[in-house]
């Protein structure tokens, strides 16, 4: 199962006990994510997704950099809170110019125990470009990135409460004090 | 000069600028005819040191041990009219050169994506078209363009071909303002005259067929809002004859003017290694060598039916920047004109009467339609579960759209992917051991618009 590991017979025999893993067409997508058992491919609207635990973001985004995705377009952060078990999800978009392909990784990650923030590891070792963007997710959503070189809020006050993608951060529920305003409404 | 009696300072480590006859070293009176060239205080200096009697010392040394107190930090921004817009610099100066920057953004943050989650698919585009108010058509049809694909909606040809004439456009429009301002920046003033000035037809040609000058809200899921207006023939092939001319214009005030050759070569300079490790992309990924324009390499609307080159720059200069800017401008109108006299007949909109209200006419006459129009702007569509991301190449890079869809008519999570946002990491090693003049122009090379970065 080297070459072409998609809908091939042969390879079907050899292992009859269980089903074929999923493989995208891509040779070098179906490369990249045979060296990983852990990592799930999905199409997700046409679009190859690769769901990847937390603890092998990194290993996994190393191997991609090495396969060929130059380039972190995009990292953000979903908030399923009780619409999924593990409740956020960090989306990374990464481009290979050399390809001309997309890959989209979601990597769940749990909430944490109350008081406790999420956290997942920082994909800034492997891409530096991934900065702003995780500085961005942990000012939204409150997940640390751990190993960032500086994990600081980045479009919000320093002081602020609250990391308003959340889906419990409600909108317009922060009162705005003016400094003259002698009462506090 | 007389022998100084009063008590100096200790004597320093580092060497003094101001050296006495006495202390003239013996390479000195050998190196001219007349014998030693002894360095005199000037009179200011002179003054000085009769007042504090004291001598001062220029304690600057070219040295690799610079003590802390050497390094200044200063702060650019968040009105600083170069940033265009609120953006703060801390900059770390070691006399005139800059050493270190961080930007700090978030002066214009709004919300936007939290704004999006609570908007329904159809009052979408009129939040997203808010966030780049340079270039809004971009962020309207990367939008549409998200929704539809979670839809799957098809778009009838006249739609995009509406789509591409907007957003090329558009990204004319943007350009102008990017070389307008910039040029105002490094102080070739007319350049900001003359880049207004062409902008205008543009913008007036939106007006006409938006309605607004700027947050169109024209490009909708399913289509565009209206169809072009009686005449935009002559309106298009106004602006493509008359920006050219302008453009020549530029060309003659800019393109081999020693000053601004001066003031751009050679600065800003970032590689295109760089550029890709931080995620950065449009004319300062361009400019570097690296031909990545999505309009090729992942055509949407149907751009790759139209004839057009990509500017690629060699050394990522700020003059590299410039030109590419220059080119896309007479290669976006080189797509205009290919669009207008191409443009198939038919609707501006999807007949998926699920998406788009049906004619003011059959609401009369259709029981069917009424209840369609009724609930498409009360309810709103619903999208099917999914998520999906979209890039399209806007003036400043590639601007993406992430939605999730959680099956209801407004969107569970919408992310814009913000070209600004990601080119901004790119800023302290553009700058990093430049001058601090030269900040100025690069930061107006970036083009990074506060609304984008900011969301």
């Amino acid at each position: 199962m080297t070459e072409e590991p998609i809908n091939d017979a042969e390879a079907a025999e050899e292992a009859p006990e269980a089903p074929p893993r999923p493989l995208p067409d891509h040779p070098i997508l179906a490369g990249l994510l045979e060296q990983f058992d852990t990592v799930e491919w999905r199409l997700s609207s046409g679009q190859d997704t690769a769901v990847v635990p937390k603890s092998q973001l990194r290993d996994f985004a190393l191997a991609a950099r090495r396969a060929g995705f130059e380039m972190l377009v995009d990292l953000t952060a979903v908030d399923y809170l009780r619409v999924r078990k593990i409740r956020f999800e960090v989306v990374v978009g990464l481009l290979s110019l050399q390809h001309n392909i997309r890959l989209r990784l979601r990597v769940p990650v749990p909430a944490g125990e109350p008081g406790d923030d999420p956290t997942v590891p920082s994909l800034v070792p492997v891409y530096p470009g991934a900065n702003f963007f995780e500085r961005e997710t942990f000012d939204m959503f409150g997940i640390i990135f751990e190993d960032h070189p500086d994990l600081t809020r980045i479009l919000l006050p320093d002081d602020w409460v609250g990391h308003p993608l959340r889906k419990d951060f409600a909108v317009g529920a922060v009162p705005v004090q003016f400094k003259s305003s002698p009462q506090v409404t | 000069m007389a022998e100084d009696t009063r008590p100096t300072k200790p004597a320093r480590e580092h060497r003094d600028v101001w050296i006495t006859a006495e202390e003239a070293p013996d390479w000195m009176s050998h190196s001219t005819d007349e014998g030693a060239q002894t360095m005199r205080l000037d009179e200011s200096q002179q003054r000085l040191v009769e007042q504090m009697g004291v001598r001062v010392d220029d304690d600057y040394v070219l040295d690799d041990q610079i003590s802390e107190d050497e390094r200044m930090i200063i702060n650019m921004g968040p009105q600083h009219p170069s940033t265009h817009g609120v953006m703060r610099l801390q900059i770390e100066l070691e006399g005139e050169i800059v050493r270190r920057v961080k930007p700090i953004i978030g002066y214009l943050h709004t919300g936007m994506e939290k704004t999006g989650e609570s908007l329904m698919y159809m009052q979408g585009g009129t939040n997203v078209t808010r966030m780049d108010y340079i270039a809004p058509l971009f962020n309207e049809l990367v939008f549409a363009l998200a929704t539809e694909k979670l839809l799957e909606v098809e778009i009838p040809p006249r739609a995009q071909a509406i789509r591409i004439l907007m957003t090329e456009l558009n990204r004319v429009a943007s350009h102008l303002v990017s070389l307008a301002t910039q040029g105002m920046d490094v102080g070739a003033l007319s350049m900001m005259l003359y880049g207004f000035r062409e902008r205008e037809l543009i913008l007036a040609f939106f007006e006409k067929t938006t309605g607004l000058r700027m947050n169109h809200n024209y490009i909708r899921v399913g289509g565009v809002a209206a169809d072009l207006p009686d005449g935009w023939e002559e309106d298009i092939a106004e602006i493509v004859e008359k920006i050219p001319v302008g453009v020549a214009d530029y060309e003659d005030l800019l393109k081999s003017n020693p000053i601004w050759e001066g003031r751009t070569r050679g600065v800003g300079v970032i590689s295109a290694e760089e550029c890709l490790a931080y995620g950065i992309t449009g004319p300062p990924l361009r400019a570097t060598g690296v031909d990545l324009d999505l309009r090729k390499s992942q055509p949407y609307s149907g751009i790759e039916q139209y004839e057009f080159d990509v500017a690629v720059g060699s050394n990522g200069d700020v003059y590299d920047r410039y030109r590419i800017r220059v080119q896309e401008i007479l290669q976006s109108l080189r797509i205009v004109h290919q669009v207008a006299n191409r443009m198939p007949a038919g609707d501006y909109r999807t007949d998926d009467r699920k998406v788009t209200p049906p004619p003011r006419k059959r609401i009369d006459e259709s029981m069917e339609a009424l209840i369609h129009h009724f609930k498409l702007f009360t309810e709103g569509f619903k999208v099917p579960e999914g998520e999906a991301y979209v890039a399209i190449e806007s003036p400043r890079g590639e601007i993406g759209c992430y939605i999730v869809s959680d099956g209801s008519a407004k969107p569970y999570r919408m992310h814009i992917r913000a070209p600004s946002f990601a080119n901004l990491q790119g800023l302290p090693i553009m700058l990093a051991d430049s001058l601090v003049a030269d900040s100025v122009a690069t930061i107006a090379s970036v083009d990074a618009v506060m609304g984008d970065v900011d969301r």
